[in-house]
């Protein structure tokens, strides 16, 4: 799970206090492990150090000033290039490839290249394995095949979510709206 | 370890392999089958929506999608055995819906083999027979072809089962087969539908490294029609078909 991109998501949306990112990250990436806030703020420093958010208004208000942040270009254009490279086809991806769906969702751009580009290197991945336990001993068939199912239900997720992303962009946007 | 194993063993998928094969495009081998612009319907619902695919001489490629996405309706109007409503089939330059109905089953019987997912030996046969009919169909003689379809047998893993009929085999056995059975002819094109569907994974490994080993051997390409990542691991490249177009970029 990419704490980083996930931010720059919800940025990209609208202008945020670390408190509201928080919150929001919470909802939609992670209801079961809530992010700690130090981890919202030291996220947001090196995305500003490294240009990708800027610091837009500092509002005073009783108790601490609050911080609020928006996007940059160079954070738009690294959200756009994280989305739609392919992860690393390795097992257990669903947290960051649910973070991935659930953005383009939020932000209104397609999700079938996603999962496309995904779906392909997955099987990219796939067919090295293959020849792997083609070629090898029963003992290296056997660590291949580890592989292969684990990649394989991925690709399985990934095209369940495919098949219902209508349902899961109603529920989303739902949630959004009543915020 | 597993992580590890990956960084060791990885094979260099994009060299060209054994036979000089590389990615399909320039210099590569000749087009064998192609569709341009395919629409089917079947009444209301619009199985394929304009598909445009092309399957290179001893390319094996696996054709996903979800449920009624529209794969196994490409197939059929692959093989010949469905009409498209509009747009063409070419085979080494001959357009299929060109040709007499006559004409397009011989094309079925030698230039084409099928693998489905159930039920297509001869109940009645024995395996051997059944690997034989293929060319019986081609009036070769019966004692060519039943020794043409001996050979196969021990490379099916099944010597000394050449008696049998279908119904005292296993489904893995049957459906190797199957295979034997389409790839006898040593035909151009084995157009291949779900032909693991109803086998356990060991029992479908076998059937996939059959398939592609033999098929590789011969030069015959493989269009294999598969919901199973796995099994379409053994092609050398995937499209997918969603609501009867070919999804993303690979054609």
């Amino acid at each position: 799970m990419s704490v980083q991109h996930a931010l720059l998501g919800l940025l990209e949306q609208q202008p945020h206090h670390g408190y509201d990112l928080k919150q929001l990250f919470d909802k939609y990436f992670a209801p079961d492990r809530p992010l700690a806030y130090a981890q919202v703020y030291s996220t947001l420093g090196r995305l500003e150090q490294r240009g990708q958010v800027r610091l837009e208004a500092v509002e005073r208000a009783e108790g601490p000033d609050r911080r609020r942040f928006a996007i940059t270009d160079d954070g738009r254009s690294e959200l756009e290039r994280w989305l739609f490279e392919p992860l690393l086809p390795e097992p257990h991806l669903q947290a960051a490839l649910y973070a991935k769906v659930v953005l383009a969702i939020l932000s209104g751009r397609p999700v079938e290249p996603l999962v496309d580009a995904e779906r392909h290197a997955h099987l990219e991945r796939m067919r090295e394995l293959t020849a792997i336990r083609r070629d090898g001993s029963l003992q290296i068939a056997l660590l291949a095949d580890y592989c292969l199912f684990h990649l394989e239900a991925d690709l399985r997720w990934l095209d369940v979510t495919a098949a219902r992303v209508e349902e899961l962009r109603r529920q989303i946007l739902r949630v959004s709206q009543k915020r | 370890m597993i992580a590890r194993m990956g960084v060791s063993l990885t094979t260099g998928r994009s060299e060209p392999d054994a036979l000089g094969r590389i990615e399909p495009g320039g210099g590569s081998p000749p087009v064998v089958i192609s569709a341009a612009g395919l629409v089917k319907s079947f009444g209301q619902t619009e199985a394929l929506r304009g598909i445009d695919f092309s399957l290179a001489r001893g390319e094996i490629v696996a054709v996903m999608g979800p449920s009624g996405s529209g794969k196994s309706t490409l197939l059929h109007c692959m093989a010949g055995i469905l009409a498209p409503d509009a747009g063409t089939v070419t085979f080494e330059g001959r357009q299929i819906e060109r040709l007499s109905e006559g004409e397009r089953t011989r094309l079925r019987r030698t230039a084409f083999g099928f693998v489905f997912q159930f039920g297509q030996l001869v109940p009645e046969l024995s395996a051997l027979e059944n690997v034989a009919l293929p060319l019986l169909l081609n009036n070769v003689k019966r004692s060519i072809a039943e020794a043409a379809a001996a050979v196969w047998f021990p490379r099916l893993g099944l010597e000394g089962m050449e008696r049998r009929r279908p119904a005292d085999m296993s489904g893995g056995q049957a459906q190797r087969v199957a295979v034997a059975r389409a790839l006898v002819t040593e035909p151009a094109v084995v157009f291949a539908d779900e032909p693991t569907g109803s086998l356990d994974t060991i029992a479908g490994e076998q059937v996939m490294e059959l398939l592609t080993a033999a098929a590789a051997e011969q030069n015959t390409s493989v269009l294999l029609v598969t919901h199973e990542a796995r099994v379409a691991a053994y092609a050398q490249r995937e499209i997918v078909v969603r609501d009867g177009r070919v999804s993303g970029a690979a054609r």
